[in-house]
């Protein structure tokens, strides 16, 4: 029973001793003077205001990405205690007590720092010698570009921790395969897989490319497991149903815990609710909600109303009209009706009031009871302020001429009569009721006489329409589009009979009550396609690049100047590695069709064994580095060097690979692989030289000369900011 | 499913082994996997490890090598295997000898019949003999019914039924419909061979415009708007030659599907589904580009595919001839429209393969290998290229007139063109003060340096005169050169000397209709805010220190003069030091859609930041022709292509404007009015026939599921049992068929693709006023005659 007293107990651990090296290398290195500079640098001022907003709790859409990296970003915030309370407005500004930098900076200078261990491991699950893993660990260590982008608050160094981290636990799970499936080792890091995966993408969408490289890779590898006959048909399926399991589910569900997240800890409205949908708007505290919280649902016959474009392109705004009236002849010499103009107005007004008013009836007041309009019920719209009528006829549009003008009918009594009947549509009705509900219903208004649909045509006005937005009538109403659609923002029913005591009702606020609340699904699916969708103006960045710079590094970013001292920051890479990897992406795939060609024709070079590595490493290296690279080339917006730091890492490991590869196979004897050792001390040696004399650039300080600096500037292209005296 | 697949692969890996030079199509280029190579290319382990048998019971199969025989007979019902021997196969009888003209068809397909006999014979042996549970193979029912019917009169029956349903009516409606507008317009450019621009390269447009000469056409209509009546023009000529191209498609796809799967009856439905789609009879039906496009299309896909069969007498004739038949579709199919190189990249990939397969094939010599290489590169890349070439070459030649498209091109460009300002230039040679000016950019369809009265917007840098640089000649181009210190009037007094610009001086440039000065300043500009803001400033001619420019020749000495036309200018602003450019970015509508001009600060020599003087005039100065520019013919043609990439990568939708997006297409969403929009107008709708494009849709599902069940039970080591031959449908019949008895089986077959036909005809006849014309109330009406055929509610009809 006590038998285990017999026994001493012994505790063996096993210390690689590299592996706790390296990671107190990479933790000097990129937390070494963290909090300097004390100032805005670069994207920070980006990143940054999304952090305050997470501290305020305010919504906001951020089109460069999914939540995941903000919200990290805003933890470091949360544990040094930031309050938000920060204007983030221009780089080079310095941060005030309150801010906790260092705690700002950590998360990404951490992953940033385990970046250097992940590649020493990586490399040894892919079977390579520990001195090839140590020596792309070294090459991540001293690469300038890497250091400077983890030690600031931007994101790159997070992506890039977790691509490496998916590709480590899938190296593992595929090497556990063989011995060992479906023991917990095996499911953690197959899991971790998925999660890994996940966590780069809601980072960044650039982490979707390493998850397609490592579905493909899983796919390929599945297929081999279904052509293993000596597995049965059931383990064959549990195989491919844990991998689905681990690699599809979980990472989507991840992801949508991120935006779960994301807008659990978002609700209050904020600067960006205008892009948003009313519904939308509705469920966030404050803004629109506090407008709209408690007026009627259901639209009735009286209901004074705001009508708001559903599109929001190229701006939200609501239907609105004034006194004004189109010019008699445009500019360029077309006749208009003359009559009162309709728009879309890009702010609230007392101008976008309407009243739905029912054709048989005279009243603009609601009945008791209210009678709600249904879908197909034909209305008439009331101005409330001019109390003119919506009005569309057989005259072309300002600026489309092949669509019908919209005005506010006014009887100049000539023949031209009145033609103001519309018939509501609600697009997305309940199948239960018909009847149209404010805010959540989107409704096409079709003129009755010549079945034109009032339509958001995205034009400006000149300058006698006061440059607001276009509204037409669009007679070939070719399919749908959100242009055509339109929601009640505001409602209330209406009680005043008479012009005078209308305005006084439509000037004052609403009330009532009743609020709504949208599922989360709904939520997501809005912001997600908005995310997607949203579109920046393309303003080109003086420090923008094209992909083809980045492979030899033509270009860098200036991204911090001391106004005073001089001292600046930089992102430049260690020439030397930048080199050396392209250089080994070359022989590499030199190598490689060689290889390839001569095994078709049954030469082998070098044993099955080695040729298994040679293409399972460059497959995930050059893979990873294509996949990474590439897609750049058919993107659009503004570019940045650093969106080649993925890519890049993925260079650096292929360094070691083929250097080892060369010396095992192409150096037969002993006397060319010693000048080979010698050789690689010699490189390693001047890629550190490069690192040291690059630092002050990447760390910020010590402060250089002028003349310093002139040295330091390698490449005409580089912009390296040196101060007239 | 199940098959011979598997097996007759297997054999046929065997066989290659014996027979030398065997390719893939030769083996299974009936076999519904041709379409998934990357599977079959998997899948080869599998048929490696039957290697060993197969060798060894194929050897004996030699025999019928000559055999030609492409359908085994149907077996009685009583014999539950049909497996005969190669050898004893009564196939020479039911060879439909037609002549000569067999060997076009299926003469090439003699490697066909030796897998399957090796697939035919080597079941028996490695069958386990304990699984005699296994279903019996297929029984042929089909057979029999494809042997005796001729492959050429249901030829000529489908190209007849083509012809005639592509003809029927093809003169109405006789007005312009849709883009006749652009397309005949461009054939009359031809025939009055005149320069213009178009994104797509000629060849198209060239056919149009001889099909027009050839019919008599003179060229004179004017093509302006969709509806405009023909009137006593010929028409008919231009339209009779696409739908002649537009009919081809029918035989060619009925060719490569019997080529590809052996069978007739999935090639008479694949032509009978072509000939009742309503969208393809539209199409081919009027003056455009698209039938040409999709003749070469399938011509390409049916000289590949006949290519493939010929696999196994490589160098031979026929080899040649189809090889390169490939070649001039492809540069019949880019020609006509880029998106041709989709076909150029699966014929590349098929040629890739293609060479893979000859290079694991030990028993070829490097130097053999080193042929195909060299043959496939002759008669893919650089007998398509030359093709290529040729009709840019015969663009050129035949439009040697001045004409609409002179603006996109360089000034060296336009002096081919007899009409054009520039053709037998004579001008002062060099520039001198005072001189009227236009200066033009050196980039790739640049524009002239130009400026109006209209002012920078609110919010875009300086609210001062816009300068952009613009495509056409306008009066609005021109600029005056004067000396950055001297008055305005001094050089045009007679009594003055004439005194030269000279390379390194500091110039001011005046426009001419406005009398403001070429300026700028350290705005950032419009649209690439890294460079600054030019503009027009100043009052008659008196601005300020901002509008002085050194002009600089490139390579050029200082105190040399300037060259109108051959100097290459560079206009460095002498306060900030940037230099004029232009950016290629098109302004928004209030620059009226030109090019944004800035200055920018990052001196780099490229043809952005270049310029060159065009017109230039100078009353006091001797005008000399000059013979300089005569650019050459590489030159032209790369300019060319620059230009249509430019006008191409141009082409996008405005905001909130109503496109059909590519997931529409092939659920046939929404169809295009080719003409009529009224209840009374003769109304044209551009629609497939839904029921042959939802058919389409359910067959890729289904050919996906099929082949996906297929290739991972072959991966797990199943033998499959049925026969993987013909396109989809045919082997989903075949296989249900299969599961039945001989006589049933037969019936299923004949009857099942029988009905898919009736269908696709009975749905033709329902739709077929859409191509063929409607007058009449809309189908919104419940009075006429399409009334309940308006399935979606998209469809305009």
């Amino acid at each position: 029973m006590l038998g285990f007293l017999k026994q001493p107990v012994v505790v063996t651990a096993e210390i690689n001793v590299n592996l706790v090296a390296l990671t107190v290398m990479g933790l000097v290195n990129r937390l070494w003077a963290l909090s300097y500079p004390r100032a805005v640098v670069f994207d920070e001022v980006y990143y940054g205001q999304f952090v305050s907003l997470y501290m305020k709790r305010i919504f906001f859409v951020d089109d460069s990405g999914p939540p995941f990296g903000h919200m990290l970003l805003a933890f470091g915030g949360y544990l040094g205690g930031f309050d938000g309370n920060f204007l983030w407005n221009r780089i080079g500004a310095e941060y005030n007590m309150n801010v906790p930098i260092w705690s700002l900076r950590l998360l990404p200078a951490l992953t940033g720092a385990l970046c250097v261990p992940l590649a020493y491991q990586i490399l040894v699950e892919l079977h390579f010698s520990h001195c090839a893993a140590f020596g792309a660990a070294l090459l991540i260590l001293f690469e300038n570009s890497l250091i400077t982008q983890s030690r600031l608050m931007l994101l790159e160094s997070v992506l890039i921790f977790f691509i490496l981290l998916a590709i480590l636990s899938y190296l593992k799970f595929y090497n556990l395969q063989k011995c060992s499936p479906f023991t917990a080792g095996w499911w953690f890091w197959l899991l971790l897989t998925g999660v890994a995966c996940s966590c780069a993408v809601g980072v960044k969408y650039m982490g979707l490319f390493t998850y397609m490289l490592l579905l493909a890779i899983a796919g390929v590898h599945s297929w081999h497991l279904i052509g293993d006959q000596t597995l049965s048909n059931v383990s064959v399926l549990c195989h491919l149903l844990a991998r689905g399991l681990a690699l599809v589910v979980v990472p989507v569900a991840m992801y949508l815990f991120f935006f779960y997240v994301h807008l659990t800890l978002l609700y209050r409205s904020g600067p960006h609710d205008q892009i948003m949908t009313s519904a939308f708007q509705a469920s966030l505290e404050g803004g629109l909600a506090r407008i709209t919280h408690g007026q009627p649902l259901e639209v009735a016959y009286g209901s004074q109303i705001t009508l708001r474009n559903v599109l929001g392109k190229p701006m939200p705004c609501w239907l609105h009209s004034h006194k004004s009236t189109y010019p008699i002849r445009y500019e360029n010499g077309r006749g208009s009706s003359h009559q009162q103009q309709v728009t879309c107005y890009p702010f609230k007004d007392v101008n976008n009031w309407w009243i739905v008013k029912d054709p048989g009836m005279q009243q603009l007041v609601v009945s008791n009871p209210p009678r709600p309009v249904r879908h197909g019920h034909i209305v008439q719209l009331v101005h409330g302020i001019t109390t003119r009528y919506l009005n569309t006829h057989d005259v072309a549009a300002p600026l489309s001429p092949h669509s019908q003008e919209i005005s506010c009918y006014i009887d100049y009594n000539i023949s031209m009569p009145a033609q103001n009947l519309w018939r509501v549509e609600i697009v997305n009705r309940e199948l239960d009721t018909d009847v149209w509900k404010t805010i959540l219903f989107e409704v096409r208004f079709v003129h009755v006489n010549t079945s034109a649909v009032l339509k958001l045509s995205g034009a400006s006005l000149p300058e006698w329409g006061y440059r607001q937005l276009e509204i037409i009538g669009e007679k070939l109403s070719k399919g749908y589009h959100q242009s055509m659609l339109w929601n009640v923002e505001e409602h209330r029913y209406g009680k005043s009979q008479e012009q005078k005591e209308r305005e006084v009702e439509l000037h004052s606020p609403t009330q009532a009550d009743i609020s709504k609340n949208l599922s989360f699904m709904a939520r997501f699916t809005e912001l997600q396609w908005k995310i997607l969708t949203l579109k920046n103006e393309d303003t080109e960045h003086k420090y923008s690049s094209s992909p083809l710079d980045w492979i030899t590094m033509d270009t860098n970013i200036a991204y911090w100047f001391h106004p005073i001292s001089g001292a600046q920051i930089h992102l430049i890479g260690n020439v030397l590695t930048w080199a050396s990897a392209n250089v080994a992406t070359l022989v590499y795939v030199c190598l490689f069709l060689w290889y390839l060609l001569r095994r078709r024709r049954k030469i082998c070079d070098i044993p099955e064994d080695a040729w298994r590595l040679w293409v399972s490493a460059g497959g995930l290296c050059v893979g990873g580095w294509a996949v990474n690279y590439l897609p750049f080339f058919m993107m659009e917006k503004t570019l940045f060097l650093y969106h080649y730091l993925p890519a890049l890492t993925f260079q650096i490991l292929l360094i070691p690979v083929v250097l080892q590869h060369l010396t095992d196979h192409l150096c037969r004897s002993q006397l060319p692989k010693n000048a080979f050792s010698a050789l690689m001390v010699a490189w390693f040696s001047s890629i550190y030289l490069v690192y040291r004399t690059f630092s002050p650039l990447t760390y910020g300080e010590p402060t250089l000369s002028a003349a310093e600096l002139r040295a330091l500037r390698w490449k005409d292209s580089w912009d390296i900011l040196i101060r007239k005296h | 499913m199940g098959g011979r697949a598997g097996q007759s692969r297997g054999a046929g890996w065997g066989r290659r082994e014996v027979t030398g030079p065997r390719r893939f199509l030769s083996r299974c280029a009936g076999s519904v996997l041709w379409h998934f190579r990357p599977g079959s290319c998997l899948t080869s382990p599998a048929a490696a490890a039957l290697r060993p048998p197969a060798r060894r019971t194929t050897t004996p199969t030699m025999p019928c090598e000559g055999t030609r025989l492409r359908f085994p007979p149907c077996p009685t019902a009583r014999t539950p295997f049909p497996l005969v021997p190669c050898a004893g196969m009564p196939g020479r009888r039911h060879l439909p000898r037609v002549g000569a003209r067999m060997t076009l068809a299926a003469g090439c397909c003699q490697a066909e019949s030796g897998p399957r006999c090796g697939g035919l014979r080597q079941r028996r042996p490695r069958r386990p003999a304990g699984e005699p549970s296994r279903p019996s193979p297929l029984p042929r029912a089909w057979a029999p019914l494809e042997a005796p019917v001729g492959v050429w009169a249901p030829l000529a029956f489908v190209t007849l039924l083509s012809f005639a349903s592509r003809f029927y009516r093809l003169s109405e409606p006789p007005h312009v419909c849709w883009d006749e507008t652009h397309f005949g317009k461009m054939g009359s450019y031809y025939i009055n061979r005149t320069f213009f621009f178009d994104v797509h390269p000629p060849l198209g447009k060239m056919l149009i415009g001889l099909a027009g000469y050839l019919s008599g056409y003179n060229g004179t209509f004017p093509f302006q708007k969709p509806g405009d009546r023909y009137e006593h023009h010929n028409y008919i000529g231009m339209r009779g030659f696409c739908a002649f191209l537009g009919s081809c498609l029918v035989p060619f796809a009925y060719l490569t599907v019997l080529e590809m799967s052996k069978s007739l009856y999935a090639a008479l439905l694949a032509a009978s589904i072509l000939i009742f789609d309503t969208g393809c009879i539209t199409l081919s039906q009027y003056i455009l580009l698209d039938p040409i496009l999709m003749f070469f299309l399938m011509g390409a896909v049916l000289s590949m595919v006949k290519c493939n069969s010929c696999a196994d007498r490589p160098f031979s004739a026929s080899w040649w001839f189809w090889l390169s038949l490939t070649g001039i579709n492809l540069a019949g199919a880019i020609g006509v429209k880029f998106v041709g190189l989709f076909v150029v990249l699966l014929v590349g990939l098929n040629t890739v393969y293609d060479l893979w397969e000859l290079l694991g094939d030990l028993s070829l010599s490097l130097v053999t290998l080193g042929k195909h290489l060299l043959a496939r590169v002759f008669c893919l890349i650089l007998l398509p290229l030359a093709l290529y070439t040729a009709q840019f070459a015969v663009h050129f030649a035949v439009l040697n007139k001045s004409g609409p498209g002179d603006g996109f091109f360089s000034s060296a460009f336009q002096s081919r063109l007899i009409g054009n300002n520039l053709h037998n230039v004579s001008v002062p040679e060099h520039l001198a003060y005072g001189s009227v000016i236009t200066m033009k950019n050196l980039r790739m369809a640049g524009g002239y340096l130009h400026s109006h009265w209209h002012l920078y917007p609110e919010g875009v840098g300086a609210r001062q005169q816009q300068v952009t640089a613009y495509l056409h000649k306008d009066l609005n181009n021109l600029w005056v050169i004067k000396k950055h210190d001297s008055n305005t009037a001094d050089h045009l007094d007679p009594s003055y000397s004439v005194e030269f610009v000279r390379h390194g001086d500091v110039i001011r440039l005046e426009h001419k209709e406005t009398s403001r000065n070429l300026h700028s300043h350290q705005h950032e500009a419009p649209m690439t805010r890294k460079h600054f803001q030019v503009t027009g400033y100043g009052i008659n001619g008196t601005g300020d220190a901002n509008d002085f420019w050194r002009i600089e020749v490139v390579g050029r000495k200082a105190g040399k003069r300037i060259k109108v036309l051959r100097s290459q200018i560079r206009l460095t602003h002498l306060a900030t030091g940037c230099i004029l450019g232009s950016s290629g970015k098109t302004l928004p509508k209030w620059g009226w859609e030109q090019v944004e001009v800035t200055c920018t600060p990052y001196v780099k020599e490229t043809p952005n930041a270049l310029w060159n003087v065009e017109d230039h005039i100078n009353p006091k100065l001797p005008n000399i022709s000059l013979d300089v520019l005569k650019p050459s013919f590489p030159e032209i043609l790369l300019e060319s292509h620059m230009v249509m990439i430019r006008g191409n990568s141009g082409l996008k939708p405005k905001e909130n404007e109503v496109t059909s997006k590519p997931w529409h297409w092939p659920i046939n969403y929404q169809g295009l009015r080719f003409s009529g929009v009224n209840e009374t107008d003769y109304r044209v709708y551009l629609l497939g026939n839904p029921v042959v494009w939802w058919l389409n849709l359910v067959t890729i599902g289904l050919y996906l599921l099929m082949a996906t069940c297929a290739i991972v039970a072959m991966k797990r080591g199943v033998q499959l049992t049925a026969e993987f031959k013909g396109i989809t449908w045919d082997t989903l019949l075949k296989f249900c068929a299969g599961r039945l008895s001989c006589s049933m089986g037969r019936r299923v077959y004949t009857y099942g693709t029988l009905a898919l036909m009736l269908l696709i005809v009975y749905s033709f006849y329902l739709f077929h006023p859409l191509s063929y014309g409607m007058v009449g109330p809309m189908a919104s009406d419940p009075n006429s005659p399409m009334a309940g055929l308006r399935w979606l509610e998209s469809w305009e009809f």
